[in-house]
Parts: C-alpha cells; sequence; structure tokens
C-alpha cells in the first residue's frame, strides 16, 4: 500500500506509455519476421532471375527429407545461383549484420556512450590490420581469424585506454580515441599494403579491404557462423548486465555489480565478433553504430529488448544494403563503400543531436 | 560490535596509492534503526567514506563492521540511456539476479512494490529523466531499496531539490528508518536537515577526527562552527505550541542586509 503520494503530481500520459509499451512488446517479434520476408526476397533478387517458385523449390529440396521433396523442375544455373552464390552471400550478411548490431549495442551500452562502434574505436581497422598481415604472410583461415581478433582487440584496449586517461568527461575522449587508434592502424594498413608484392598480394588486399560479400561462400558462413553464435550468444545472455555496466562504476559496484571482469569481457566477445566479421568480409563500416539507435527507437533503451532487436536490424540493414548494392548498378557496389555513405551523414547527425541535448538546445 | 550495530569502525583511515591520507583514525558506531547524518566540508572525503562503507574501495587502515545489507542510492544519476524508472530500479536486483539471468517476474514485482511505496507505480514505465528531480531522487532510493538492503546509505538526498521535495525526502527518510526499521546515513550540506531528521550526526572535523554523537547535543554552535570555519548560530523558538530549532550562518554575506533593517 502506497505510503504517500509522489512529490509531484501532475498526470501521466497513459496514453503515450500504453503506446510505448506495446512497441516495446510487439517490437522483436515483428523484426524477426520483417527478417525473414527481408531474406526471402533477397533470394529472388539478383541479376539472373529466378522465378519465385523455383526459388522456393530449390530450398525445400536443399532442408526437407528425400520422401517430401518437390518434384518441380529448375535448371542446372538456377540450382547454382541459389545455393551457391544467393544463400551464402544472404547468410554471411545476415551473420554480419546481427554480429556488428550486438557488438555495436553492446559496446554503446559499457561505454556509457551512444557515439561508439566496432570502426569508430578502431577495433575494424585494428581487425583488418591483422587479417592483412594473416593474407600477407599466407596463413590459413583459423589464422585469419586469430590475427584479426588479436588486432581488434589490441585496437580496443588502446582506445580504451586513451580514452581513460584523457580526464575529460562526456562523449568526446572516447570518439579522440578511436579516431586515433583508427589513423594508426590506417597508417599501418598503408605499410602493409606497400610492402605487398603488386602482382600477387595487393589487388586481393584491397579488395578485401573495402568490404563485401560478394566472394561469400559455404566456409566462410562455417567460420563466422560459430563465432557469432558464441560471441553473440554470450553477449544475449549478459543483456541485462550491460545495463548496470552502463551504469557510474561506483554506483554499479554499489549495487553489487562486479565491473572490471565483466567489462572485459563484453569488450573480448565484441572485438571477437568483429574480427569474424572482417576475416570474412573486410571492413563494412558504421553498421555497428547506426543499428543500435534505430533498434533504441523501436524497443527502447533496456539492454535486454535492445541487444536481440539491434541483432534482428542488424542483419536486416545489411541484407538490404547488399542488395541496393547487387541491384542499383551494372556492376555491383562493395557494401562496405555503401554502409559508409549512409552512415557517416548519419553520424553527423547523432552527434549533432547529442551535443544539442547535452547543451539542452532541446 | 553487538547485535544493535548495523556499522561499526575503528582506525578507519583511506589513502589513495601513496598519497596524503584523506582521513585516518576515524571511529564510528551506528545502531540498527537509526538515522545518521554526515557532514564534512568539500574535499573532507565524505563520498571515500561512503565508498569504504559500500565496498567499492578497501579500507587502507583499520577495521570496518557491517551487519546487513548495504544499499547506496547516489546523490545523481547521469542516465547515458532513457531509460524507464523501471529499469532503473530493477538494476537494485544485480546480486537476486544469476550472471547469465534476466531478472524474473518476481524481480519485476519486486521493483514495482519499490516505487508504489513511493507513490510512483503509475510513473514506473516513464522515462526516467522526463521525471521530476524529486521523484528522481525517490526512484534511486527504491533502487536502494529493492536489493533487500538493511542499511540504507543516502548521498546528498537533498541536494537538487526544491525547498518543498526537500521536506519531502527528509520526510521518507525519517519514515524509513520509523516505518521500516532500516537504518539510515545520509550526507548533507545542510545541518538543518540533520537537525530535522537524524538521531546521531558524524562530523568530520578534521583529517583524523570524525565527531560522533546524538544529533541535538553534537550539532552544537562550537562543533559547527568549526567543521564549517565560519561563525554559525543556533536558535530556539516557539511556534505553533511547540519548540523549534533554526541554525544559521552569520558569514559576510549576511550583515549588511541585516544592518539595513
Amino acid at each position: 500500500m502506497p505510503m504517500s503520494p509522489a512529490c509531484e503530481s501532475e498526470a501521466a500520459p497513459l496514453r503515450s506509455q500504453a503506446a510505448t509499451r506495446w512497441r516495446e512488446l510487439t517490437g522483436t517479434p515483428v523484426l524477426a519476421l520483417t527478417l525473414l520476408i527481408v531474406f526471402a526476397a533477397s533470394l529472388m533478387l539478383g541479376a539472373y532471375r529466378v522465378p519465385p517458385t523455383h526459388v522456393v523449390e530449390i530450398l525445400a529440396n536443399l532442408c526437407l527429407p528425400e520422401s517430401w521433396r518437390p518434384s518441380g523442375i529448375w535448371s542446372a544455373t538456377e540450382q547454382t545461383v541459389v545455393t551457391v552464390i544467393r544463400l551464402p552471400r544472404l547468410l554471411l550478411g545476415a551473420l554480419a549484420g546481427a554480429g556488428l548490431g550486438l557488438a555495436g549495442a553492446s559496446l554503446q551500452g559499457m561505454m556509457r556512450n551512444p557515439l561508439v562502434g566496432p570502426d569508430l574505436l578502431g577495433v575494424s581497422s585494428g581487425a583488418a590490420c591483422g587479417g592483412m598481415l594473416a593474407i600477407l604472410m599466407g596463413w590459413p583461415d583459423a589464422g585469419l581469424v586469430a590475427s584479426a581478433f588479436a588486432g581488434g582487440f589490441i585496437a580496443l584496449v588502446c582506445a580504451s585506454l586513451l580514452a581513460r586517461a584523457s580526464r575529460g568527461g562526456g562523449v568526446l575522449p572516447i570518439v579522440l580515441a578511436g579516431v586515433v587508434v583508427s589513423a594508426f592502424f590506417t597508417a599501418l594498413h598503408g605499410l602493409i599494403q606497400y610492402t605487398a608484392d603488386a602482382e600477387s598480394k595487393l589487388p586481393a588486399l584491397v579488395y578485401w579491404l573495402i568490404g563485401s560479400f560478394a566472394a561469400a561462400n559455404a566456409h566462410k558462413v562455417a567460420i563466422l557462423a560459430p563465432v557469432v553464435a558464441f560471441a553473440g550468444g554470450a553477449l544475449i545472455l549478459l543483456r541485462w548486465r550491460i545495463n548496470l555496466l552502463s551504469l557510474d562504476d561506483f554506483e554499479a559496484e554499489a549495487l553489487g555489480q562486479k565491473t572490471r571482469a565483466l567489462r572485459w569481457s563484453v569488450l573480448a566477445l565484441a572485438a571477437l565478433i568483429v574480427a569474424g566479421q572482417v576475416a570474412v568480409s573486410g571492413i563494412v563500416g558504421w553498421a555497428g553504430l547506426i543499428v543500435p539507435h534505430f533498434a533504441r527507437m523501436v524497443v527502447g533503451a533496456d539492454h535486454r529488448r535492445l541487444l536481440p532487436a539491434s541483432a534482428l536490424i542488424g542483419a536486416i540493414f545489411l541484407l538490404v544494403v547488399d542488395d541496393v548494392g547487387r541491384m542499383l548498378a551494372p556492376q555491383e557496389l562493395p557494401i562496405g563503400i555503401l554502409t559508409a555513405t549512409i552512415g557517416a551523414p548519419a553520424f553527423a547527425a547523432l552527434f549533432w543531436r547529442s551535443q544539442r541535448r547535452a547543451t539542452g538546445g532541446e | 560490535m553487538n547485535e544493535q550495530t548495523a556499522i561499526a569502525f575503528d582506525g578507519l583511515g583511506h589513502r589513495y596509492g601513496l598519497g596524503a591520507w584523506v582521513f585516518r583514525d576515524y571511529t564510528a558506531r551506528l545502531q540498527r534503526g537509526r538515522v545518521a547524518a554526515l557532514l564534512g566540508r568539500n574535499g573532507r572525503g565524505k563520498t571515500t567514506l561512503l565508498k569504504l562503507l559500500v565496498g567499492v574501495l578497501k579500507p587502507t587502515a583499520g577495521r570496518l563492521d557491517l551487519r546487513g545489507r548495504i544499499a547506496l542510492a547516489p546523490q545523481s544519476f547521469q542516465a547515458s540511456f532513457d531509460y524507464s524508472a523501471l529499469d532503473i530500479v530493477l538494476m537494485g536486483r544485480a546480486r537476486q539476479v544469476g550472471l547469465f539471468a534476466q531478472p524474473s517476474r518476481r524481480d519485476e514485482q519486486a521493483a514495482l512494490a519499490a516505487l508504489d511505496r513511493f507513490g510512483l507505480a503509475d510513473r514506473a514505465r516513464r522515462p526516467f529523466l522526463q521525471l521530476s528531480g524529486g521523484q528522481r531522487q525517490l526512484v534511486l532510493i527504491a533502487r536502494a531499496l529493492v536489493s533487500d538492503a538493511e542499511i540504507l546509505v543516502l548521498d546528498e538526498p537533498a541536494a537538487a531539490l526544491d525547498l518543498r521535495n526537500q521536506t519531502m525526502a527528509l520526510d521518507w527518510i525519517a519514515r524509513l528508518s520509523r516505518e521500516h526499521g532500516l537504518t539510515v546515513l545520509f550526507t548533507t550540506h545542510h545541518p538543518q536537515h540533520a537537525l530535522d531528521v537524524a538521531d546521531d550526526v558524524w562530523l568530520m572535523l578534521g583529517e583524523d577526527r570524525l565527531f560522533c554523537g546524538p544529533a541535538s547535543s553534537a550539532l552544537s554552535e562550537a562543533h559547527l562552527s568549526a567543521l564549517y570555519e565560519t561563525p554559525i548560530k543556533r536558535l530556539a523558538f516557539e511556534y505553533d505550541g511547540r519548540l523549534r530549532e533554526t541554525l544559521f550562518a552569520l558569514g559576510p554575506a549576511s550583515q549588511p542586509r541585516a544592518l539595513a533593517r
């Protein structure tokens, strides 16, 4: 039983609260359904036209037991286009998008800063540096992922330490630290490219760096899927703890949350996802930064809902952008170029909005 | 430390690294169910003492004993994200929820009940940042309560509040102890607040001098003048048939106006 009324007694806007609650509850199922629709639609899209019925039959033939398989007629080319070219590409795009969404939302939460993302903190550059080194040395895939992870994690640690060393609060120190770390690793990219053999290694390095799903295959999906499943799954399990990490350390520890080990775990998991993504598809910039903002608009700030929503929106976002890249120009555009084209102005808008809010301009 | 003691420390001291002592040789006791106010000038180490009490810092010297779970309601909350009041209060269940688990329906009900206790149940789903200063303070106290704490530490609970909400917050502090049996320690820059609701006061008079005593006698003109290094007067007067007491500083700013009248 309430002991007394609250300090203020203005009427609560109940209708808007109910609308918010409805959006929070239905947001994730609606997003999951949207992802399925976008995935199915993307399978039908492409330069080579495959009738939707054939796509369905080819997929059913791939997934169902022999006695249930449909007896449709489709060409071998259609079969190859759907199962060898489009399906791995879409799976890779969806996994990369989901992973970047999760990594971005987790990093923003734990750094108490909605303007950070894996690429802005230098993680992507660091991971790319590790990956380039692996390509240059001709290491196998496991070496590529491990090297990309090492690069990404070193970059993340450097950015965190640099930001902590600057005594100023707010958004700027971590963003500037990320710029510094990114610049350093980008310089290393140049160095690695300069030393690479211009005939055999350099084109592969440059093309890989731009970021694209064009070279997707089942093997790359098999590399990324376990990385996203493990690290993304762990982040999903820790999602409520990220709410606690978004508090001041004094407050979180006073509530009984030991922050140090948890912070490092979240950093490592986010770096692992970005390393896996960079290893198979190069730098796909900005998605990790802007996707969580879309997710917040749908399900609110609570990381229990934000992380799953960021994963779903990330997958939808990269699938749609990759579709645009495939369909827009006669010769397809790499997704890294498109996400940067969308992401940079979106970041500018977010930064402007956050500064206005900080200075009470709203 | 007997059964009735909630907080006890002897010879407590802290310094950051090899720097100077923030304070040392602090000794105090707080009995269960009592309200204590901690007073000290800016930079004297109030926050450091609170950090030691809630276990965020380890004491450099001395011995600290707590009987019962302790929780902190901070002075203000810099929300980086647009959490709802309920999200904020739920964070108080950090100790009850497993590392990889999510808060259960029971945790959510406990959080709603804590908000309801302050008459804020209908604002549970509203963004925390849209609440008034007084409501935010109550949400932070609700978060501390939901952790099943028996000792409540409030860092300047009335600092950012207008006069009406200050009175409300002080009233809550008294009721948390009187009606719920909680032990409460709060910091304040207003000795009047201590005089109004505290049973005991802890005065941080110097680096190695923590004076503890019942509020009525410890908040003397001599102690307060020494604490704030400015003359402070304590006046008793009768109003509405009751004896009341008020404290005020005889600072330089108060003199010209007093003379003009």
